[in-house]
């Protein structure tokens, strides 16, 4: 009975998924309506449409799974979520919408006007984004074995399909409609199970969990070998910068009309992310109530879906666990959808449409390309996905926050703000960011426990990435002044001349 | 929670275009417009303004999201008596970053928005005025 409410809870949004993504492909017209939906998003739906998109497996399964896990500090990860919005919105929404370009590349293209930055961005956003897109069909499989028992690739194979069609039938126009839809898909399916629950222990009259200690007292070490203060100031450090350079992320403001639509769909996004986080650490108290210990082999991220069947008995229990495990589907499907979608537009403009331009001899703009590179977005996601182990969805995402918080934050904050960055500068920030991120991954996954100081700060490295790339690419930019681009002065009056200012050459026509 | 305000000029009510009132100020405006886009000295005397007064604003902003996120631990850290202090019954830490900590940083972000736009407001008024007056250009 469970299993066929469930089933039919993640086919209902596995349908919707594709039915109103078809809608929008009948209004796809012109390119630029497969990329950034026409730039017509109003800041409301565009606010659902972004915290539709932002709230992953993680958010909806690990948080209250490491709260669970691990008590209060892991209460911080979802205020790093929200507060990446924040940083965002101060540092760089108006402007980079203001910019005129559609994508990350694009940015760097422009501000710069340097090819080889362009191509480093290309590959740290295609980087970025498989990275994400891993652990989503992971959790996909995860959730769908959980609930229904079918085999683990059954879950994986399901998501890559619906994200492949949604992607590559309607684009960009289609997305926003389903993002906006899957965020409130998801907050009603965890609120409503919490209501109930929290309702249900109210009348029970109560109770506390019995944990162990440290599990409500902040920072408390769990081993010899834990530094919490540190390790709570770099994940925070990582969330915060981390956010404006994920590639899904910063697309979806290029589909607000103007600058200062940008930023009030940044504060509606804001409200949005805090309305959905309040509801992970309850099922966080209540597993510990009435899961005191899991079995064996069972990972703490299903403590949201087994919770229900726990508490509540027959049809009822049913109903909830089919909300939580279609919810969990939204949350999947809305997150790789996303970050197939830039990870496609990227793939097909840096590295397809020229191929295919020469093989067809014209520079014809093929919508066979954009699906052809929509294939391979997520093709080589669920292969790995597949094949590499799992090492739980919040680790694969903290440091693809990493990566972006030590690349693309430098990049966009000083590019915004800073006359004086010049080409050879930003190169060697993007380069020591990625590579010194990269490096403290590799050696996290593959090498053994190192302990002590050595193995926190490689665990979580932004707290010295970051500033190490923000270094070296003001140094190299105050060593070398002539690669500063002519046109910086043109750039930043395009980036901060407010709208209503009347600028005959310096705008870019949409 | 509102940003830092004496940074920020104070709010001004708009009564009326000048633009319309008086036709020698349309050709100055231009002239400012064009000095803009033409990225003449004056434009960018008038731009670097506007870009400072936005970074000042966004530092402010960022600067007491940190001495909020990180005077918390610090708090816990000096007063003990903190970490099991409970509040409506349950204990302060997950009241505050289970809870509070979210409309605090709408809050934030929407006193962001209004200064951000008001400085904007003020820089467009400038330039479609036409109006060199010094107190006006050097606050923006």
């Amino acid at each position: 009975m469970s299993d066929t409410l469930s089933v039919l809870a993640v086919a209902l949004v596995c349908v919707t998924t594709v039915v109103v993504g078809g809608l929008g492909l009948r209004l796809s017209r012109r390119t630029s309506d497969f990329y950034v939906a026409g730039r017509t998003v109003s800041p409301r739906l565009n606010a659902s449409a972004i915290s539709g998109e932002y709230l992953s497996a993680a958010s909806f399964l690990g948080v209250a799974g490491l709260i669970y896990d691990q008590g209060v500090d892991l209460l911080w990860l979802p205020v790093g979520y929200t507060l990446g919005y924040l940083v965002l919105l101060v540092m760089v929404a108006a402007p980079m919408r203001r910019s005129g370009a559609y994508t990350l590349p694009d940015f760097a293209e422009a501000r710069l006007g340097s090819v080889l930055v362009r191509r480093l961005a290309a590959v740290l956003v295609v980087a970025i984004g498989w990275m994400y897109l891993v652990p989503q069909f992971q959790g996909a499989a995860l959730a769908l074995a959980l609930v229904t028992g079918a085999p683990q690739w059954v879950g994986s194979l399901l998501v890559a399909v619906v994200v492949a069609v949604a992607v590559g039938a309607g684009g960009m126009r289609s997305i926003t409609f389903v993002q906006a839809m899957q965020y409130w898909i998801k907050l009603t399916c965890l609120a409503v199970p919490a209501f109930v629950l929290l309702a249900l222990w109210m009348r029970s009259g109560g109770g506390v969990p019995t944990v162990r200690e440290g599990w409500w007292e902040p920072f408390a070490a769990r081993s010899p070998d834990d530094h919490p203060y540190y390790r709570t100031f770099s994940m925070m450090l990582a969330l915060c910068l981390g956010t404006m350079g994920l590639p899904h992320v910063l697309v979806r403001f290029y589909t607000n009309p103007d600058g200062v639509a940008a930023r009030r769909t940044t504060v509606s996004v804001v409200a949005l992310l805090g309305v959905f986080y309040l509801w992970p650490p309850v099922y966080a108290v209540l597993g510990r109530l009435h899961l005191p210990s899991l079995p064996e082999g069972v990972r703490s991220d299903t403590i949201v879906i087994q919770l229900p069947g726990r508490v509540v008995d027959g049809v009822g229990g049913d109903v909830l666990t089919a909300m939580l495990a279609g919810g969990a589907f939204a949350a999947l499907l809305s997150t790789a959808s996303g970050l197939a979608m830039s990870v496609t537009g990227v793939l097909h403009q840096e590295f397809l449409r020229p191929r295919l331009a020469r093989l067809t001899g014209g520079d014809a703009f093929g919508f066979g390309g954009f699906r052809l590179a929509a294939v391979g977005a997520v093709v080589v996601p669920f292969v790995v996905a597949r094949f590499v182990e799992q090492i739980g969805i919040a680790t694969t995402v903290g440091f693809a926050f990493s990566l972006a918080a030590a690349t693309f934050a430098p990049l966009l904050i000083l590019g915004v703000w800073w006359r004086r960055l010049s080409r050879a500068g930003a190169v060697a920030g993007l380069i020591f960011g990625s590579v010194a991120s990269t490096a403290a991954a590799v050696t996290t996954y593959f090498g053994g426990p190192l302990g002590g100081w050595g193995e926190a700060l490689l665990a979580n490295p932004a707290a010295w990435c970051t500033p190490l790339a923000f270094a070296s690419a003001v140094v190299v930019s105050l060593a070398t002044p002539g690669s500063v681009p002519r046109d910086t002065g043109r750039l930043m009056v395009r980036l901060h001349t407010p709208e209503r200012v009347h600028l005959a050459r310096s705008r870019v026509p949409d | 929670m509102s940003p830092e305000r004496s940074g920020v000029p104070a709010r001004v009510r708009v009564t009326s275009s000048r633009r319309s009132a008086l036709p020698a100020t349309r050709a100055r405006s231009q002239v400012l417009a064009s000095d803009l886009d033409e990225q003449t000295g004056l434009g960018d005397v008038y731009l670097d303004g506007l870009r400072r007064a936005q970074l000042r604003l966004g530092l402010t902003v960022l600067g007491l999201m940190a001495l909020a996120i990180g005077g918390f631990p610090i708090l816990l850290a000096l007063l003990p008596a903190t970490r099991s202090m409970s509040v409506a019954g349950l204990p302060l830490p997950w009241v505050v970053l289970g809870i509070l900590v979210y409309p605090a940083a709408w809050l934030l972000a929407r006193g962001y928005v209004r200064q951000a736009e008001r400085i904007e407001a003020e820089f467009a008024d400038i330039v479609e005025s036409g109006s060199i007056d010094q107190g006006g250009s050097a606050r923006v």
